[in-house]
């Protein structure tokens, strides 16, 4: 299962023009400001939207131009839009009893799909009598129980409480590692780094910047993904009270939904790294620190971004630091340092492992 | 400040009322209605009230439908259009009613032609009357909520694989459920109380046109009290329907 899109919209001064590729089981994330058109792109994937030129192509099938209900896609965006008349069980049944199942038939399938989003036990409430996180969780079986050939997802984390976010983010990357090609659209880089396997960055209608998820986000190449993105991510596996990476442990705090012994990856930012010359005697608060050699300094709005190279989690770390630190330190290319970042700025995430 | 005003407004819509309760002699009440020409006006006006929103809510849902959810251009004329009932005078609409299916209106003469028949001064006459100036309140009333509401669970639907005939039945009408019912209450009263387009294009013939409103019209020229009593039986059953209807419906308005 592989999808190809090429997009083409104008819509006033907005003009919309992109092109991409989603193997099938992977997951594509649309990184992009709000207007950056990531909205419009699967708008136009629905069906929803008309665009002005597109071709769209999933399994060998055309779907340009097709009404929204036969092009098997499944949309979940960030509010549930749970059907307000209908009790949890009945939404996720709805497609099944609409695509022509018996209502006995399509409320088992409901059933399953409930029981495979742990949310079994909802089945009998209407929407009005869940939580965001459960409508949430009713809305995936939902999308899920019309057995999509193609998954759309709108932010799904977007308008859920920071409490539910984690718990809906490791139920969409258990699912989606079985599951049909995936777009997913988003702002947040986090998102992308727990679900998707390949990124393509939006900006004002167009993809400036497109790769593997982590390459893309820990070394962007263009200035305005390096300014939504550009963290310091190092990958590992995921232990108590952080992760262990190919160059040691590295202290953080793991976020929610992070599993011992699963892939993880540490993020935290440029700005959080302290920089000390080798010779000098620091010795702080900060539990993480690693020997690394200065490659690189370049201006990055106010701050210049050092990039150093070395061995374990050292390499390819950024580093923020102010002109004036920088030229107290004599920093240069070459020049040996110690990079520390406190635990208490490094967040452990788990990741989509496709 | 606003509190002098609104008992002002309060006493316009109460005051009159009891003014008919003090003139009217309760006594005489019972008698006064049971006459023949009243019980024939009664049941004359539940039936064409009745058949009225029937016909309101065949063609007046699919319209509001239409109105709120076509992109076509022109559609804000044609919103326009449908609110002219609730502007115009009745006697007007019924003037344009007669002359529309009249003797020499060009669809009278059709439906003559067709079935030998004359449409003015019939009991279809008052039903079409009574549908001309009630539809409006219904389609008003559920276009505001359907855009209120938006497309977007009709959206989900779509993308769920339900065909457009399977949205509107199973997600666009039930999510319309209040605003429809308080839509058919404001048409039906609507059409409970018409007076002018119904005497103008259906006369006002004893148990074949003359409903409620006219018989007390009628009764007012020779008998006051019976005229009394009959616009105290009018208000009761309006008081009924709201009462019935009340209060989710009618609050639906508003919404």
């Amino acid at each position: 299962m592989t999808l190809s899109a090429g997009i083409a919209l104008r819509r006033g001064e907005f003009t919309l023009d992109v092109e991409f590729a989603v193997p099938g089981g992977g997951v594509l994330a649309l990184l992009g400001p709000n207007g950056s058109g990531k909205s419009s792109v699967l708008g136009c994937l629905a069906g929803l939207l008309r665009p002005d030129r597109a071709r769209i192509v999933l399994d060998d099938r055309v779907l340009t131009g097709l009404p929204p209900h036969t092009r098997g896609i499944g949309l979940l965006s960030q509010d549930a839009l749970l059907f307000p008349h209908l009790s949890a069980l009945d939404n996720v049944a709805f497609s099944p009893r609409s695509t022509g199942a018996g209502r006995a038939e399509s409320r088992k399938r409901a059933r399953e799909w409930l029981a495979e989003v742990d949310a079994l036990e909802l089945a009998g409430r209407k929407p009005a009598q869940l939580s965001g996180g459960q409508a949430q969780r009713v809305a995936i079986a939902r999308a899920l129980a019309a057995e999509p050939r193609l998954l759309l997802l709108d932010e799904p984390f977007a308008a859920l409480d920071v409490d539910a976010a984690p718990a809906i983010r490791g139920l969409l990357r258990r699912v989606l590692r079985s599951g049909p090609p995936t777009v997913l659209v988003t702002h947040d880089p986090l998102d992308a780094l727990a679900l998707a396997d390949h990124v393509a960055v939006l900006d004002g209608g167009r993809i400036v910047e497109r790769g593997e998820t982590r390459k893309v986000l820990a070394a962007p190449r263009t200035a305005f993904a390096a300014r939504i993105a550009g963290l310091n991510l190092v990958p590992g596996v995921a232990v108590e009270g952080g992760l262990r990476t190919s160059g040691g442990q590295l202290a953080g705090i793991p976020a929610e939904d992070v599993v011992e012994g699963e892939a993880a990856v540490a993020v935290f930012a440029p700005s959080a790294v302290a920089v000390y010359l080798r010779d000098g005697e620091h010795r702080g608060s900060p539990r993480n620190t690693v020997e690394g050699t200065v490659d690189a300094l370049e201006p990055h709005g106010p701050v210049i971004r050092i990039r150093t190279r070395g061995d374990g989690w050292a390499a390819g770390l950024s580093a923020d630091l102010t002109p004036a630190a920088v030229a107290e330190l004599a920093l240069e290319p070459g020049t040996p340092v110690n990079l520390s970042v406190k635990a208490a700025s490094v967040a452990v995430h788990a990741v989509a492992d496709h | 400040m606003l509190w002098p005003p609104a008992i002002c407004a309060l006493a316009l819509v109460v005051l009159p009322v009891v003014g008919l309760l003090v003139r009217s002699d309760l006594t005489r009440f019972p008698g006064l209605i049971a006459s023949t020409s009243s019980l024939n006006a009664l049941k004359l006006s539940l039936i064409t009230a009745g058949l009225s929103t029937v016909a309101c809510v065949l063609f007046g849902v699919p319209l509001a439908v239409v109105l709120a959810r076509s992109g076509t251009r022109g559609i804000r004329v044609l919103r326009a259009v449908v609110l002219l009932p609730l502007v115009l005078p009745p006697v007007v609409g019924g003037l344009a009613l007669l002359y529309l299916l009249g003797r020499k209106g060009f669809l009278g003469i059709l439906v003559t032609t067709l079935t030998g028949e004359q449409v003015p001064f019939t009991t279809a006459a008052v039903v079409i009357a009574q549908t001309f100036v009630a539809m409006p309140f219904l389609v008003v009333s559920l276009e505001g909520a359907l855009r209120g509401a938006g497309d977007r669970y009709e959206r989900v639907a779509s993308t769920l694989g339900a065909k457009p005939w399977t949205v509107f039945r199973r997600v666009t009408l039930p999510l319309l459920t209040p605003a429809l019912g308080s839509g058919i209450v404001l048409s039906f009263a609507r059409a409970l109380g018409e007076f002018g387009a119904t005497i103008t294009f259906a006369g006002s013939l004893e148990g074949v046109t003359r409903t409620l409103p006219l018989e007390v019209y009628t009764q007012a020229e020779v008998d006051v009290d019976s005229a009394v009593a009959l616009a105290l039986l009018l208000i009761l059953v309006a008081v009924a329907v709201i009462a019935l209807a009340r209060p989710r419906a009618l609050e639906g308005v508003r919404s």
